[in-house]
């Protein structure tokens, strides 16, 4: 759209475009056949990347943005919306991504970052982000960049559950710590989060962030979603945990259920039953420090 | 005549508490709705945005779809914004082969007619059936109005831009759809137009 009263790329369109994903699951496709069963299974998007988590993290090496080709064919197969990958820092990727005209970049540390002391300033934009966190500052400080939407980080490609329930905790416990602090007591929570004042006093006064909240890194199972909505997350992102699983349509509708129903455990336990095997994982626990990914992003 | 009406608003995704927000703005009591049960107890029902595919195909495997077209069909009135118009509509364009819908608007709708997400905009729109003036609409990976049933009313039009003469908001009997998202711009004004609707039952 053009004109002199229409304009496109306003912070209410990006954050307003991930309010109309809540509630939904994302997944995470590596071709055109994979993001057809997303579809199908009632993803409400699906995120396209060369490798899931679970395979950059086996077979190492450079992580990067993926083909663009494997993009465009993933968007010509499915309707809901398409978002992509780019490093963080790379803002050439991102606007490559936005060419292509990807509906979200998610600005990830499961990819190798290619600035190790900047993220990509997400105002320049058209088209929307979203980054992990681990905390409320970090939190802040990317929707400070411009990110419109944020979801807890966890740790991608374990299938271990343990740090996206951390993060929500964290991030919903410092909120609450926030709306029960007076006035002139959050410039030094600013300080203490190393986060901008204003940001700061907007959640304080709302209780809440000012964009979308969603959950990612480690959700395997339908029981994982319905936890993680009730620590308070309005959305979740599966990454290797569908694909990697023994019957990855079975999995997908259970966990699209399970986010759905995630306050009806009657429900939950129906997704549950019979989904073959659940991807193998590994304990967090067991990842050396400097291989988290969660540690990637600052 | 209902004083204080109680409006559903369909639960199965999408922005379910900016709907919640603003109907409460205007004076009406919200509850979500997921259940044929829970639809059972409502004076009128908010379809709200969301992925209308994802909506639809959840509408079906919970079991809502034909309670949802029944109540539609027996005279709740009903109100869609974006995911929620083309819920309403009777003909929907590139959307899945197997979308239902529940026919209360007898139009036809493109989906994501505007574009991609970098299309998404802003404007002003005129829309009489409010009052107070220009309307400030938000459209999200919108859908329009291609053509119009002899019954539907126009209430809104794109006015600027390569979509200028796009129809974005309809009314038909107890059913009202808009392509834009009021929900998201703290102007309670659709809100308020519906839930007089619903009041006058």
């Amino acid at each position: 759209m053009s004109g002199a009263q229409t304009s496109t790329g306003t912070t209410r369109v990006k954050r307003g475009m991930a309010e109309m994903l809540k509630g939904g699951v994302i997944m995470d496709v590596v071709n055109a056949e994979q993001a057809r069963i997303a579809e199908d299974a009632g993803a409400v998007a699906v995120m396209a990347l060369e490798r899931v988590p679970a395979d950059i993290r086996a077979e190492g090496g450079v992580s990067r943005m993926s083909d663009p080709e494997m993009i465009e064919k993933i968007q010509a197969t499915v309707s809901i919306p398409v978002m992509a990958k780019a490093r963080i820092g790379h803002f050439a990727e991102a606007q490559i991504l936005q060419s292509l005209g990807v509906d979200y970049i998610d600005e990830s540390e499961v990819l190798t970052p290619a600035d190790y002391s900047n993220h990509i300033d997400k105002w320049a934009f058209t088209v929307p982000f979203v980054c992990g966190a681990t905390n409320l500052g970090e939190a802040l400080r990317r929707i400070n960049e411009g990110a419109a939407m944020i979801r807890s980080k966890g740790e991608a490609g374990t299938g271990d559950v343990s740090n996206a329930v951390t993060h929500m905790r964290k991030i919903g416990g410092e909120i609450r710590r926030l709306s029960s602090m007076s006035r002139d007591e959050l410039y030094v929570a600013a300080k203490e989060l190393l986060a901008p004042y204003d940001l700061v006093v907007e959640v304080a006064t709302a209780g809440k962030l000012p964009v979308v909240l969603f959950t990612a890194g480690g959700i395997a199972t339908p029981a994982d979603a319905s936890l993680m909505m009730q620590l308070g997350a309005e959305g979740v992102f599966v990454g290797s945990g569908i694909f990697k699983s023994g019957d990855p349509v079975q999995r997908a509708n259970a966990i699209v259920q399970a986010t759905l129903h995630w306050d009806n455990p009657d429900v939950v336990a129906k997704a549950s039953r019979g989904l073959g095997e659940a991807m193998v994982g590994i304990n967090v626990a067991d990842i050396p420090v400097h291989h988290r990914l969660e540690e990637r992003g600052w | 005549m209902i004083a204080s009406p109680l409006v559903g608003v369909l639960s199965l995704q999408g922005d379910v508490r900016e709907h919640e927000r603003a109907l409460e703005a205007v004076g009406a009591r919200t509850c979500r709705v997921r259940t044929e049960e829970e639809l059972s107890h409502v004076d009128g029902l908010v379809i709200p945005g969301g992925e209308s595919t994802t909506m639809s195909m959840l509408a079906v495997r919970t079991g809502l779809l034909q309670p949802l077209i029944d109540a539609v069909r027996g005279g709740l009135p009903v109100y869609g914004s974006c995911a929620g118009l083309i819920m309403l509509a009777t003909r929907v364009l590139d959307g899945r082969p197997d979308q239902q819908t529940l026919g209360a608007l007898d139009v036809t709708v493109r989906r994501n007619a505007f574009g991609r997400q970098v299309d998404s905009f802003e404007c002003d729109l005129d829309m009489p059936a409010v009052p107070g003036g220009p309307l400030h609409a938000v459209f999200i990976r919108a859908p329009w109005v291609e053509e119009c049933g002899p019954d539907v009313e126009v209430l809104a039009r794109v006015e600027d831009g390569p979509a200028t003469g796009r129809i974005v908001a309809v009314r038909q009997g107890k059913a009202l759809g808009t392509a834009f998202h009021p929900e998201l711009t703290g102007d309670g004004r659709v809100h308020a137009l519906f839930v007089e609707m619903v009041r006058q039952g």
